[in-house]
């Protein structure tokens, strides 16, 4: 019997949405789909060597809860309403909510964004990288990891057309 | 419950459980059994969704005190 396909279109670079493709990726290759993701726009940051530079903002993100991943729990459990002229004017907040957001998922036992793009690459889910966008904000295909393949919107529809589930994130 | 192997999930959240469980059956031959443990409240439903997508049999699902304990026979 074929296996049944997913394609994902990944256009955000930043930490959170960098769990969504990857999760269901590697799921989807345990439970025996043929997996292509391809990466586009901002998507593209999810390809890099070095992912250090995924971050998370809260500012203009108001469904995103601004909880502590330390002290007791009441502590925990206070939700941070900081407004967002403040945000935008306290240098380093972005990098501050990432080093929280990065300790919490840890705490929870939630895998890592390398970790898990490393669990599609052994399960051989296949990345198509956006040539256009490498080309628009001037990258470099050394930037990227290998085993990385580039196409265009008729590279995608070519897996996309014969896929079971068709993902846009 | 006899078992051919085991595999500790616990404090990982999802997919973790799965990939782990997955990972594990791969290394194993067919009718062996892999008992798995896990802490992760969602992996109840998502072992009996695996078992059903993948054709191995999930023999057994048990929670006692915030763990939980799968037996999965491989296909």
């Amino acid at each position: 019997m074929e296996p049944k396909k997913l394609a994902i279109i990944a256009t955000k670079g930043t930490l959170d949405w960098a769990y969504p493709p990857f999760i269901l990726s590697s799921t989807a290759a345990a439970l025996g789909y043929e997996v292509q993701i391809f990466f586009t726009f901002y998507g593209l940051n999810l390809l890099k060597r070095d992912l250090s530079g995924l971050k998370v903002s809260p500012l203009g993100n108001p469904g995103m809860p601004m909880k502590m991943p330390f002290g007791p729990k009441w502590f925990r459990d206070i939700n941070w309403n900081i407004p967002n002229a403040v945000q935008a004017v306290v240098p380093g907040f972005e990098s501050l909510a990432t080093g929280l957001m990065k300790q919490t998922i840890a705490q929870k036992g939630v895998a890592s964004i390398p970790d898990l793009r490393q669990l599609c690459l052994d399960a051989e889910v296949k990345f198509i990288g956006c040539q256009m966008t490498v080309d628009l904000f001037g990258f470099e295909h050394g930037e990227f990891i290998d085993n990385i393949e580039y196409g265009g919107a008729a590279t995608f529809f070519e897996f996309a057309g014969e896929s079971d589930i068709c993902l846009y994130m | 419950m006899n078992f051919d192997k085991e595999l500790d999930a616990r404090g990982l959240n999802c997919p973790l459980p799965i990939l782990r469980t997955k990972k594990a059956l791969a290394e194993m031959q067919s009718g062996q059994v892999l008992k798995v443990m896990a802490t992760d409240p969602g992996s109840v439903k998502d072992m009996q969704a695996f078992a059903k997508q993948t054709g191995n049999e999930l023999l057994s699902s048990a929670e006692a005190s915030g763990e939980y304990q799968f037996f999965m026979k491989k296909k």
